[in-house]
């Protein structure tokens, strides 16, 4: 049994990587950085990355939060990836559109029309 | 690794008026104190260190949480709250431990006031890009002073940027502050 809880959880379902946020909390800076690695390295792995992510736990981000995930969109693009966001709470999606961070991403209501966008 | 044997985070209670004068609370105290006056304050100093920060951050959420805000609103404290302190923290003090951080909070029913004041070099806003411009949007500063000030009912800068004085209404749900 790890000794502190894993940050994220990763499924591969046929060619789409789901990471999954297991805490209600993205604040924590070492925590931050370590999604970010992790998400970097999903990305690397791969010739055309194809990521979900899903917030279905996150109660709570900062702006480091979203910086870390700018990045690994950046860095995605690079790759000629895919990269959805969905199951955001209100509260949360409020963050992504004040920051109009909601145009940059591709914010689905749930994992089943997330899905469905990859093409 | 960080332990520097600080005895910062006593609270100590100050006046309104006292968080005008910052330099003759900046000595760490372990002191508590009223002082009469609108609305009493707490002032509270900590190193630059995330841990001591959360610590500080848990205790006045505690106490908006006890005064019965909504949900929206108490978001809406805790994330402006958030991002002052890492602002003051890491962009600030630049993780410097020698340096401290200041905070001034009052917590009524009617409203949340913070004050937070760091030893850093300060900034200006109008310098700080816009960071939801197009040419922006993929870049990775500047959303923590936009969450604040979208959030908070009321945002000021003072000291050349070093302090942060921001307040929120316990109005009942505020329409959607969009940036």
């Amino acid at each position: 049994m790890p000794e502190t809880p894993a940050l994220v959880t990763v499924t591969r379902v046929k060619d789409t990587d789901i990471v999954e946020f297991t805490q209600s909390k993205i604040l924590d800076e070492g925590n931050i950085s370590e999604i970010g690695n992790i998400l970097n390295d999903l990305v690397d792995q791969r010739p055309n990355p194809v990521i979900l992510l899903d917030f279905s736990n996150v109660d709570h981000l900062s702006s480091a939060a979203l910086g870390m995930l700018i990045n690994a969109n950046s860095r995605l693009r690079k790759k000629n990836g895919q990269l959805r966001l969905t199951s955001i709470k209100p509260q949360i999606f409020e963050v992504f559109v004040i920051t109009k961070l909601n145009k940059l991403f591709r914010i689905y209501a749930n994992r089943d029309e997330a899905m469905e966008s990859f093409t | 690794m960080v332990s520097n044997g600080s005895h910062g985070h006593q609270p100590r209670r100050t006046s309104r008026s006292n968080h005008g004068r910052a330099e003759s609370a900046r000595h760490e105290s372990a002191n508590t104190s009223r002082a009469a006056g609108d609305t009493d304050f707490v002032t509270t100093v900590i190193p630059s260190d995330f841990a001591a920060s959360r610590e500080l951050q848990h205790r006045i959420i505690q106490q908006v949480i006890h005064h019965g805000y909504s949900e929206r609103n108490l978001f809406a404290i805790k994330l402006a709250l958030e991002e002052a302190m890492i602002n003051a923290i890491k962009h600030g003090n630049k993780l410097d431990m020698k340096k401290k951080v200041r905070v001034d909070y009052a917590v009524t029913p009617q409203h949340v006031e913070l004050i937070i004041e760091d030893e850093g070099p300060g900034f200006h806003r109008e310098q700080v890009p816009d960071p939801t411009s197009e040419e922006n949007l993929c870049k990775c500063s500047g959303r923590g002073i936009l969450l604040i000030e979208a959030y908070m009912s009321k945002v000021e800068y003072s000291k050349g940027g070093r302090r942060v004085r921001m307040i929120k209404f316990n109005q009942a749900d505020t329409p959607s502050a969009h940036g």
